[in-house]
């Protein structure tokens, strides 16, 4: 073995019943897995937090390595949102549209403090954070965040998306989660 | 340079003398403050003048002077024959601020006016579509009025004693 090398991993199995021919398992880990393994996302950058999140793109950080390489500019087949720089509230709207455009599944992340909290920007301008209009699954802070931070992000969302029961989004307290943010 | 050898200066006193309330050079520009309704009648001279030429608006704009209760519009206008640059004040009353449009002698203040509105709520008469430019269209206050305060008034994480305003119990 040299140093050129690598190692190519695959996803790990879930936990199930393995015998000659066959392997059980439940449903949801198998469609949990796959999910997991390849999160669509769509990147809404308006400012140097998007800057990052092209490094986390490029070769370097390497976001495909996760099952991520392929963005989606159009929400209709994203998994994912990331949500990366200020939000003006004339943006918030906009943003809000894009969130109702995106199919179930869907997952949410606010990448630097701008888009958590509104960051420096705390003026009558600008959105104090995301989560005043849409449901947020995962915050990374910083301003702007490392790249190395929003490939933690991308985990913790890979976590989320993994584990999630198959009947979360049909459930009243999902229901009731986009009711309170006025989503039908 | 004093302000009165300015032939800009000289050339407007002769024809608007009597709208003319105060003359200054400030940070190397001619700076003056006009009479509200003479200012498109100035800017119109200004422009047609063969020798002086100021045929370019760099900008118009508004400040806030609370303390006299009076908005300023300021029109800085460039003499791109001359290189040279006049800075023209009209002083407004607060609570009705009204000039008139100049968009028929600079098609280029149409959006210049319409954010002197958006920020300042100053009415320009005659302008063709006098709407807010920048602000979300539903805003109700000017933002840049000082009555106004600059931060975003629905946080609940930021207390004022956090920030060395409105002490409480501090014994100060």
């Amino acid at each position: 073995m040299s140093e050129m090398d690598v190692k190519v991993g695959l996803a790990e199995k879930p936990p199930g019943v393995e015998g000659a021919g066959f392997f059980a398992t439940s449903l949801e880990k198998v469609v949990g897995l796959a999910r997991k393994n390849s999160i669509w996302p769509l990147p809404f950058a308006t400012s140097c937090c998007g800057i990052e999140f092209m490094a986390t793109m490029g070769a370097h950080y390497d976001l495909a390595r996760f099952g991520s390489e392929r963005l989606s500019f159009s929400p209709r087949q994203a998994d994912l949102l990331m949500v990366m720089g200020t939000i003006a509230k004339k943006m918030g709207p906009i943003l809000r549209q894009v969130y109702e455009q995106m199919a179930e599944p869907r997952w949410v992340m606010s990448v630097g403090a701008c888009a958590c909290s509104g960051g420096i920007f705390d003026t009558y301008s600008v959105l104090q954070g995301i989560d005043r209009i849409i449901p947020v699954d995962v915050y990374v802070p910083g301003c702007p965040p490392r790249p190395e931070q929003i490939l933690d992000g991308i985990m913790k969302i890979q976590h989320l998306v993994e584990t999630e029961s198959l009947r979360r989004r049909d459930s009243p307290e999902y229901k009731a989660l986009l009711n309170k943010y006025g989503i039908e | 340079m004093e302000p009165a050898q300015h032939p800009t200066l000289t050339l407007l006193t002769e024809r608007f003398g009597d709208n003319i309330l105060s003359a200054d050079i400030r940070y190397g520009i001619l700076t003056i403050s006009v009479t509200q309704p003479a200012i498109v009648d100035i800017l119109r001279f200004l422009f047609d003048h063969a020798q002086l030429q100021y045929r370019y608006l760099t900008t118009l704009c508004g400040i806030h002077h609370p303390e006299v209760n009076q908005i300023a519009v300021v029109y800085q206008l460039h003499s791109l024959e001359n290189n040279s640059r006049v800075r023209l004040k009209v002083w407004l009353p607060e609570d009705k601020p009204e000039t008139p449009t100049v968009t028929d002698l600079f098609a280029g203040a149409n959006w210049m006016e319409r954010e002197t509105y958006d920020f300042f709520g100053v009415t320009f008469t005659g302008h063709p579509d006098l709407r807010r430019i920048l602000n979300v269209e539903d805003m109700t206050i000017f933002p840049l009025r000082k009555e106004y305060p600059l931060e975003d008034q629905t946080r609940e994480d930021k207390r004022d004693e956090m920030f060395g305003r409105g002490m409480v119990g501090s014994g100060q």
